[in-house]
């Protein structure tokens, strides 16, 4: 259970006596302008009204300040008040170094995700590599085939970029009948964003020089399942990069180590991480995972394949499911995420009506491409059963779909690539709950999605 | 400090490949990759290609393969590759149009040399990389013989895999975005 932002009925009741102009509704069942809190806390400082009902019960000098603190540590570590805070992992039943574990990003605040908590995706475990050991081999259609070991690709002059890498498979359990009862990040947290600094992937590819008719390049890992897959050379020439550093640090083994690929905004399984082989080749591969995974079936019996972009998609992470508005109707802070593989996030509107009214969210700097936007919008519950909504936008002018309009695009054996509107309902008690739009069924059999993660 | 040669040849082939990296001069790598050779490249390239390139010798049945799949395979994918804690492999009822479509090797898959690159490369689980070549052949022609697409005692090698023709090999849109 959680305990959301204590109502402050009286700052809403200040701030609508002094009749100001911004604080008239923005869409219906109370959602109230973006700017509200910014104002009120310019105006009214807003801190002290929470401290008048949280602080009182604390000793004038509790107890760990009368002895001296812990101390210094090589690498810090949370709170212990804070182990809820963690990925949920969810191998195979039998094979457990297959499988993925879940970004609790109901857990978290701002846009980048603690490299502990980033999500994983391992076909066969994560190996231990020993950068020495390790070096990346560039063949196939070049002028002069490489290698690169580690300690020479880290004084080639780096770059970095905040983006988000989304697994194809998150939020696959929005094409069952029933919705998940699992909390946000445990459906929607195949997805997490970093700062990560590496070196142009053009550049080297540059280097060995690229033959004209080399239109595909075939990553290979070097992890027990030497994972293998195909990507376009345009996209390796634009925004592609050999991530070495994730949020300032060397990548964490889960995350590649000693190097991966970045492929800002494409979907997770090209992001091929312990990096070992590029060869430029003029077909792709056609390997296990472009073919027989990571293609989505269509009802017509053809399946996409080659579909690279995430789309934009978003998420009210604060309220989401599973928690309780508990200390009752009041004013609470609805946030969550935003992003798009094809760009910047331009707009995410908030529907505390089920959709039958939409509000503007303040989008939270900076926004960035390809990354996550964190959104924010006050809404005052009444008290009554309310359906809470997000819908983005990108700046391609691309709009998040409805889920019947994803279901009748795709029918429901697609797996891959579910970013329909996410719907939370809020009983009168506060519980927030995982359900389908009204008109959708709510009942019958959970069919489950059909296709495991093997 | 000038830039040298080569990194000035490097900015313009960089110009030419339609890179902005002139304002840039950074952009350009200080050339630190060393040459790779033949033999070097060759054990570390061991993808197969959906025309059969790359395909070592060797060769294998289904009748052989049936051998390793029980010792190897059979506990996550079950028996005659229907499936377990594993993939269903083979024995699909329902087509891909279906309510529940099976995607097996013989429904889905498009290609059949993907089948000997991916075994080679991942299979087994516990031990990645432990096949030999005609291992990997012969249960390749096991799963093949189980979605009867070749017969039991048909040999897999170079030649003849690349000539089974995938039931689903116009299956599939290429997205391509």
């Amino acid at each position: 259970m959680y305990i959301l932002y204590i109502p402050v009925n009286t700052l809403l009741k200040i701030l609508t006596s002094a009749n100001n102009k911004s604080l008239h509704l923005a869409a219906g069942n109370g959602l109230l302008d973006r700017r509200l809190f910014l104002q009120g806390g310019l105006a009214l400082g807003g801190a002290p009204l929470l401290a008048a009902t949280t602080v009182a019960a604390t000793p004038a000098r509790p107890d760990w300040m009368n002895r001296p603190g812990e101390p210094f540590s090589h690498y810090g570590q949370p709170s212990p008040h804070e182990s809820e805070v963690a990925r949920f992992a969810s191998p195979n039943r039998v094979w457990r170094n297959n499988g993925v574990s879940w970004t609790p990003l109901h857990r978290l605040e701002g846009i980048i995700t603690p490299n502990g908590l980033h999500y994983e995706r391992h076909h066969n475990g994560v190996p231990q590599i020993d950068p020495d050991a390790h070096q990346l081999l560039v063949h196939g259609l070049v002028r002069q085939p490489l290698f690169v070991s580690m300690d020479n690709l880290l004084r080639y002059p780096l770059r970095s970029q905040i983006c988000f890498v989304e697994c194809g498979g998150n939020s696959n359990a929005g094409w069952n009948k029933t919705p998940s009862r699992a909390e946000a990040g445990y459906f929607h947290g195949l997805v997490s964003c970093s700062e990560w600094t590496g070196v142009p992937l053009s550049v080297i590819l540059t280097e060995a020089g690229i033959d004209s008719t080399a239109q595909w390049l075939i990553a290979d890992g070097a992890d027990a399942f030497a994972m293998n897959i195909s990507i376009p050379m345009a996209k390796a020439m634009d925004d592609a990069m050999l991530a070495l550093y994730q949020n300032g640090e060397r990548l964490r083994p889960e995350n590649g180590y000693p190097l991966r690929l970045i492929l800002p905004g494409w979907e997770g399984v090209l992001n091929v991480k312990w990096l070992r082989s590029l060869k430029a080749a003029a077909h792709p591969i056609m390997a296990r995972n472009e073919t027989a995974r990571y293609t989505e079936l269509l009802p017509s019996g053809k399946a996409r394949m080659f579909t690279f972009t995430m789309e934009a998609k978003s998420l009210i992470t604060s309220p989401s499911g599973g928690m309780v508005l508990q200390q009752g109707p009041g004013l609470y802070q609805v946030t969550g995420l935003a992003w798009s593989g094809r760009g910047r996030i331009t707009q995410v509107e908030v529907s505390a009506d089920g959709g039958e009214t939409w509000a503007p969210a303040a989008l939270q700097e900076p926004v960035l491409p390809k990354a996550f936007t964190r959104f924010r919008i006050p809404w005052q519950w009444d008290g009554a059963p309310a359906i809470l909504q997000s819908r983005a936008t990108d700046e391609t002018g691309y709009v998040q779909p409805e889920r019947e309009q994803l279901l009748a695009a795709r029918g429901r054996h697609g797996f891959y690539h579910y970013n329909a509107i996410v719907t939370w309902s809020v009983d009168k008690a506060g519980s927030v709950s995982h359900v389908y739009a009204a008109q959708q069924e709510q009942s019958g059999a959970d069919l489950g999605i059909d296709a495991g993660w093997d | 400090m000038l830039p040298n040669k080569s990194s000035l040849a490097l900015i313009s082939v960089l110009t030419l490949a339609g890179i902005d990296s002139g304002a840039d001069p950074t952009a350009a790598g200080p050339n630190l990759g060393e040459p790779a050779d033949r033999r070097a490249i060759d054990s570390h390239d061991r993808g197969i290609m959906p025309d059969g390139a790359g395909l070592p010798a060797g060769g294998g049945t289904a009748v052989q393969g049936k051998v390793s799949y029980d010792n190897l395979c059979l506990s996550c994918h079950g028996p005659g590759g229907l499936g377990d804690s594993g993939d269903q492999l083979a024995g699909a009822q329902m087509q891909l149009t279906d309510e529940w479509p099976e995607k097996t090797i013989g429904a889905y898959w498009p290609y059949a040399p993907t089948l000997f690159d991916f075994i080679r490369r991942a299979k087994p689980m516990a031990q990645p990389g432990s096949l030999t070549d005609s291992e990997v052949y012969a249960l390749t022609a096991y799963l093949l013989y189980l979605n009867e697409l070749i017969p039991e005692d048909r040999e897999m090698n170079a030649t003849t895999l690349p000539e089974v023709k995938m039931p689903n090999r116009e299956g599939f849109i290429q997205v391509l975005d």
